[in-house]
């Protein structure tokens, strides 16, 4: 889960990192209200789950109040890579002597905390390192025993040799690793970390990123969540206990399992069709589950057929056929709806559709290849 | 032969009173050569489910029993736990099933795994099966058969249509495992693949790969650095829009890396096929495999 700045930069405060006096406004009047209670510069931010913000025009400065509420109207409702604006950050402009980038990951490869930092500020850290990878340095944490002072203080080093930026920075790394350990991050990057030119170290943006298995003892975390930032059909089928990404084929997927889910929406591709979504119904045949999934997908008005991939391991083939049988009967749907049934008991799965509207198929090529066909063709 | 179980396997399954676990265990009770010897649930020790006795400790269980590997049902909350008890009480592979275990305590879980010379499957994973011997984990055992591939998956039900393709093709497998879908996993591809090479009746390699990470990658130098059996490959996720979880916690394509297009450059620099759909695997192994051409003719 995707946390906003203004939202991560709370934790950054309580452990005790400078961070820049700011408020969220969602009106131009409100940011002019709070650029005239914090006084000269201040920066209108959009608070946007993307990166890439400044650049897209979703970042600016503003000389007085006046000039806050205009940047304001400009940013509120602006489209930034698919994403309305709802609200802004108005923060105080810090005198910028030198950026630094400093962050952390949920390393896969090594499995372990890995710190990122550079002293290439300010820039898409992915950018550097492709283009420079020497001014990034990285080190891995044992979690086990925390991050050590010399781990702190060679990270610092390597972006500042003055001993009260070094001191500076090795306290906000600290701070870092401990909301990031607190809070159950897989990111979290300060980019700009400032110093100014009296030496002190501000965190001006704040980037954090939650492993969604960890929200369960995170509930300020999951109270963050903005709604309005978040798919609606995605968030319905979450609660419904499926898995759903919507795309923008034609060709609706429900599957069971995730890995064979992706393999579904590929073949699709694979024959020259577009696939509408991507659905794992999980390992039930719960009639309930399969009526809320062909609902989600039918609400998408492109889809012209849909496509079951059911692989029966566990879950048998003749359970999953009376889910659909019934789950089909209550629904009035007007698309043609192919379904692959393999695995424990298929033929008498298949037995049980036989008498039914539904169009059978046996292998997942033939099955995508009829789902394609009943929508038109290939596209 | 097999990897990492066998006819030897003396089994425990954490969480056995649960729905899942009871239902599961029952499924590996009795199959093969190996034996489910015991449950473990705190608080109902000396009860007796699905015939076994359950305890309350893993310590207890395995002293009483002998057992040498655990499969663990529980909740994702207590699931990390689980895997500290099973290490502590000394199995040498532990099979975490459970999908939703945070990967933060893993990172710590997994250390401890290693420094104690333990095996971790999982967690978020189907387990493994070796036909005719042995299975850990929730593997349909009806869609396998003795032979000699090895079939290694990040993927569940993908995992399966791979494993029924071989078996309707007359290819047995010597053991398939399910590695997980979660970022952080117990065992990767390379020490799958390693012990693959090192079993003796092990003469192909399907792997089944997704989106997310880059053990792929590392997987493919690998083989073509190691690897004398030969390999064939599908990575699943070509149609995935970046920074989108697709299902498992892993699967997911992140500031351009991870794509299947990245993993399938991989494979085909290492000189192993990539198949472009599941049912390309087999006729891809029959290129490099003699059985399979074999077989494949006569279906």
């Amino acid at each position: 889960m995707k946390v906003h700045e203004y939202q991560a930069k709370e934790f950054f405060v309580e452990h005790g990192l400078a961070v820049p006096e700011g408020r969220i406004a969602t009106t131009p009047e409100e940011a002019e209200k709070i650029a005239a209670e914090i006084g000269g510069t201040v920066v209108v931010k959009s608070q946007v789950h993307v990166g890439g913000r400044g650049k897209a025009g979703g970042v600016k400065l503003a000389d007085d109040a006046a000039g806050a509420k205009k940047k304001a109207a400009a940013i509120l409702g602006m489209d930034i890579k698919g994403l309305t604006v709802e609200k802004v950050l108005v923060t105080r402009a810090v005198d910028i002597a030198d950026e630094y980038y400093v962050g952390i990951i949920m390393d896969r490869a090594s499995k372990l905390p890995v710190f990122i930092v550079s002293a290439a500020g300010g820039m898409d850290i992915e950018q550097v390192a492709a283009e420079t990878p020497e001014q990034i340095l990285k080190l891995a944490v044992d979690p086990r025993y925390g991050v050590q002072a010399w781990q702190l203080r060679k990270l610092a080093f390597a972006v500042s040799t003055e001993p009260a930026v070094v001191k500076g920075i090795m306290k906000a790394l600290s701070a870092l690793y401990d909301i990031f350990m607190a809070t159950d991050a897989s990111l979290i990057e300060i980019n700009p970390l400032v110093k100014t030119p009296d030496n002190e170290i501000w965190a001006v943006d704040a980037k954090l990123n939650v492993d969604d298995n960890a929200l369960f003892r995170q509930p300020r975390i999951e109270a963050m969540r903005d709604l309005a930032a978040e798919d609606a059909a995605e968030l319905e089928a979450k609660e419904a206990g499926l898995s759903f990404v919507k795309l923008d084929g034609n060709v609706g997927c429900i599957v069971n399992g995730a890995g064979l889910a992706m393999a579904t929406m590929d073949l699709v591709q694979f024959f020259g069709g577009k696939p509408a979504n991507f659905l794992d119904i999980g390992g039930s045949s719960n009639p309930e589950k399969v009526v809320k999934a062909m609902e989600i997908i039918l609400r998408d008005e492109g889809v012209e057929s849909i496509l079951f991939n059911i692989f029966g391991g566990i879950t048998r083939c003749d359970d999953v056929a009376r889910g659909l049988l019934k789950a089909t009967e209550t629904m009035d749907v007007k698309v043609p709806i192919v379904v692959r049934l393999t695995g424990t008991n298929e033929e008498e799965g298949r037995a049980i559709l036989a008498g039914s509207s539904l169009v059978p198929a046996t292998t997942m090529d033939e099955a995508v290849q009829k789902a394609l066909e009943l929508a038109g063709g290939a596209k | 032969m097999s990897v990492f179980i066998n006819n030897d396997t003396r089994l425990i399954v954490q969480g056995i009173t649960g729905r899942d676990g009871g239902f599961h265990a029952e499924q590996m009770k009795g199959y093969g050569g190996a034996q489910l010897v015991a449950g473990v649930t705190p608080g109902k020790g000396g009860q007796e489910h699905i015939g076994v006795p359950v305890f309350n400790t893993m310590g207890e269980a395995v002293a009483e029993t002998g057992a040498n590997a655990s499969c663990i049902f529980v909740p994702p909350a207590f699931a990390v736990d689980a895997i500290y008890e099973a290490v502590s009480a000394g199995v040498e592979l532990v099979v975490c099933v459970t999908e939703g275990v945070p990967a933060n305590d893993m990172m710590a879980a997994y250390r401890f795994v290693q420094d104690n010379g333990a095996r971790l499957i999982g967690p978020n994973c189907p387990g493994l099966i070796s036909p005719g011997q042995a299975k850990v984990g929730i593997l349909p055992a009806q869609i396998c058969r003795e032979g000699k591939v090895g079939v290694v998956s990040r993927s569940g039900t993908l995992t399966y249509e791979v494993v029924d393709q071989l078996t309707r093709n007359g290819l047995g497998q010597t053991t398939c495992i399910g590695i997980g879908g979660d970022p952080i996993v117990g065992t990767n591809f390379i020490d799958c693949l390693e012990a693959f090479e090192a079993d003796p009746e092990t003469e192909a390699v399907l792997l089944i790969g997704e989106i997310g990470g880059d053990d792929e990658e590392k997987a493919a130098e690998y083989i073509h650095d190691k690897l004398s059996i030969p390999v064939v490959s599908f990575i699943a996720g070509r149609t995935a829009p970046p920074g989108k979880r697709m299902g498992h916690a892993g699967a997911i394509v992140s500031g351009g890396k991870g794509t299947a297009e990245s993993k399938e450059k991989a494979f085909e620099a290492a000189g192993v096929p990539v198949a472009q759909k599941p049912s390309d695997l087999v006729p891809l192994l029959a290129d490099l495999y003699a059985p399979a051409k074999a077989a494949l003719s006569q279906v």
